[in-house]
């Protein structure tokens, strides 16, 4: 996946939403639309043009004290008002690693 | 062992203080990220896919069993249980929240360990061979010039901003373990025609996007110039490397477009000036760090244990596993033992809590509290009597530390990849999984023979792929994984990058390609004994190329 950080200008070619991670604790966070954030994708705001996109990613950079480095990511919307990672990254941000952690591995 | 003095000790404590307030402020909104992000780079602290990321130097690789309990400690405390050894003998963290960082780091400068040098544009964590001061071929331990090198260069102002990061390697042995000339700076200790010892001084390593092999400036340097021209070398870095580009900022660039002759005539100059003043090392303050490696009292002992003997007659898996993991110490009765973090289908680096506690609970009965850390991600333990082999074996064994595959083709050497990093492109940990599992019958990969898999999930090279003698690459396209696979490189005295076989292969075909090139090596070399990077180095990668793409 090409890493958001290496991100210029936003190119919207389907719906998207704001991400970052929170500043506390790293977790990973979603712009919501009452500008708030959330750690579930579904309470994420979309955008699905370039100008509401850019919205969400000026008013997530102003809010430095919450959250860092925010980006635009892609999503999927699914039945139900679900909303979904759009590539394997972002499905990795929100649902962790691929792998059994070593912890529960073996001993 | 290294027993830190005060100075030390004050420097790590004053930095947790330092690290508490900046946290302090950063999270009540006085220090903005921009603000904050350099002072926590210049403490390893880097943010991830999922969670800040807490990276430990640990120099030289060494580590007591204290340390090693520290590290156990954090792990359970503060992160999920487990770290992640890296390659370049540096632990990581992967959960640590930010909050609660200055009580992590409060907790591992009680026993001297610290994030300082382990990120930014600095000198990084200096590495040597992780069988330092036990190898049988040493010239010396190159420990003490490295920690006399590290004590110049940390909080060194001229070399805290530099265009780029600068790692450092040392060495003593023939025998090339801590991949040095991959590095900015590789200085090779050894003895010439006339008996002395000094330095063979090797410039411009380095893989990344840009990879190059490092070369020789300087052919031998007496011991007593090392600091000077170190620090020739570092203000001809300064100087001249570029800071308008990062991917052209590393020091391999400039000695590639300047020319190596040119560099060294400019750090030759640079040396001229300052090779007899204050830097000239004084013998006494040498004595002084050598005297702070304190060595175990071994005991008088032959290196024909009856009992080794009796067990490795008896016992077909202990056998197998003093045959591949158990090497010579330079002491006799003493063994240097390697301790396998690449189980079947696990996570390559990665060692739980329970077994760092267990770890170190077995050096201090049988490596006098002493515990390496190697570049090829494994664990070492470094004084271990050969008679107490087959009681330590037993509970090496318990903790799943005892695979028998050392340097084989499960051995592999993997960055964390996308399932953790910001940078990633693709997924390192996965594939290394499932090509353990395809090799997991021991008889066939000790038939395979010496084969070392280097993967990385983006064109950084964490993993060293350009030197895996098999490399895989992960990259993207269009949004899929895909992987490139190189051929034939080396990270040894006789290093050597590999050869991209052909276009990128899916996520799904990678395990598949490595079992066919380990078919091919089988089918093509001479006799039994000719190692894999030997077949690829006499028929090229041709005969490998049309095995992988033959039906793809």
């Amino acid at each position: 996946m090409t890493s958001p950080l290496e991100q210029r200008k936003i190119k919207i070619t389907g719906p998207v939403v704001v991400t970052a991670n929170r500043v506390g604790d790293g977790a990973v966070v979603y712009r919501r639309a009452d500008g708030g954030w959330s750690t579930d994708l579904d309470d994420a705001a979309v955008a699905t043009d370039t100008a509401g996109a850019r919205v969400l990613i000026d008013a997530a950079a102003a809010d430095d004290l919450r959250a860092v480095g925010p980006y635009v990511a892609p999503v999927k919307l699914a039945p139900g008002g679900h909303v979904r990672p759009g590539n394997l990254r972002e499905l990795i941000r929100l649902g962790g690693p691929t792998i059994e952690l070593p912890v529960t591995f073996g001993i | 062992m290294y027993v830190y003095d005060a100075f030390d000790r004050t420097l790590v404590t004053e930095r947790v203080a330092e690290f508490r307030d900046q946290v302090v402020r950063r999270l009540s909104g006085e220090l903005t990220e921009e603000e904050f992000k350099p002072l926590r780079l210049m403490n390893g602290v880097y943010l991830q896919l999922h969670a800040y990321m807490l990276r430990i130097a640990i120099p030289y690789g060494t580590l007591s069993s204290e340390q090693m309990r520290m590290l156990a400690h954090v792990a359970r405390r503060y992160d999920r249980g487990y770290g992640h050894f890296t390659t370049r003998q540096n632990i990581q963290f992967h959960w640590i929240k930010l909050a609660e960082l200055p009580d992590a780091m409060a907790d591992l400068a009680s026993v001297g360990m610290h994030g300082m040098q382990t990120s930014g544009n600095c000198v990084r964590n200096i590495t040597t061979d992780q069988w330092a001061g036990v190898a049988p071929d040493e010239i010396e331990d190159p420990r003490v010039l490295a920690e006399v090198i590290r004590q110049h260069v940390t909080l060194h102002p001229e070399f805290t901003f530099m265009p780029r990061k600068f790692k450092i390697a040392v060495g003593a042995s023939s025998h090339d373990r801590a991949a040095l000339r991959v590095h900015d700076l590789a200085l090779q200790l050894f003895r010439n025609d006339a008996g002395e010892i000094g330095f063979e001084v090797m410039v411009g390593g380095g893989l990344g996007r840009t990879p190059f092999l490092a070369k020789t400036i300087k052919p031998f340097l007496h011991k007593r110039d090392i600091l000077s021209y170190v620090e020739a070398i570092l203000r001809t870095y300064n100087q001249f490397g570029r800071r308008d580009n990062i991917y052209k900022a590393r020091i391999k660039i400039l000695v590639h477009e300047l020319g190596v002759e040119a560099f060294a005539k400019e750090v030759e100059a640079e040396w001229q000036g300052i090779k007899d003043g204050a830097l000239a090392l004084d013998p006494a303050v040498v004595a002084e760090i050598a005297g702070r490696f304190r060595y175990p009292g071994y005991q008088r002992l032959d290196d024909s244990s009856p009992e080794l003997a009796a067990a490795r007659k008896s016992d077909r898996k202990f056998d197998a596993w003093v045959g591949n993991s158990v090497a010579n110490h330079k002491v006799p009765g003493y063994a240097i033992v390697t301790l396998s973090l690449k189980p079947e289908g696990g996570t390559p680096g990665d060692a739980t809590a329970v077994q760092m506690d267990a770890i170190a609970d077995l050096a201090d009965r049988y490596s006098f509290g002493e515990i390496r850390v190697g570049h090829e991600q494994n664990l070492v333990l470094p004084h271990v009597a050969q008679r107490d082999l087959p009681a330590l074996w037993r509970e090496l064994d318990a903790i799943g530390v005892a695979t028998p595959n050392v340097n084989l083709v499960s051995d592999i050497i993997s960055c964390p990849g996308l399932d953790y990093c910001s940078l990633a492109n693709a997924r390192s940990i996965p594939i290394a999984q499932e090509i353990t599992r395809r090799f997991r019958n021991g008889d066939l990969a000790r038939d395979l023979g010496q084969l070392h898999i280097n993967i990385s999930g983006c064109i950084n090279a964490c993993g060293h792929h350009h030197v895996g003698h098999i490399g895989i690459l992960g990259v993207e396209k269009n949004g899929e994984e895909f992987y490139q696979i190189t051929l034939g490189g080396k990270a040894d005295e006789n290093a050597t990058l590999g050869t991209l076989i052909g276009p990128a292969v899916p996520y799904a075909q990678v395990a598949d390609v490595v079992e066919d090139i380990a078919a091919a090596y089988l089918e093509l070399r001479q006799r039994p004994d000719e190692l894999f990077i030997d077949t690829v180095k006499r028929t090229g990668v041709e005969p490998f190329r049309e095995r992988v793409y033959a039906t793809r």
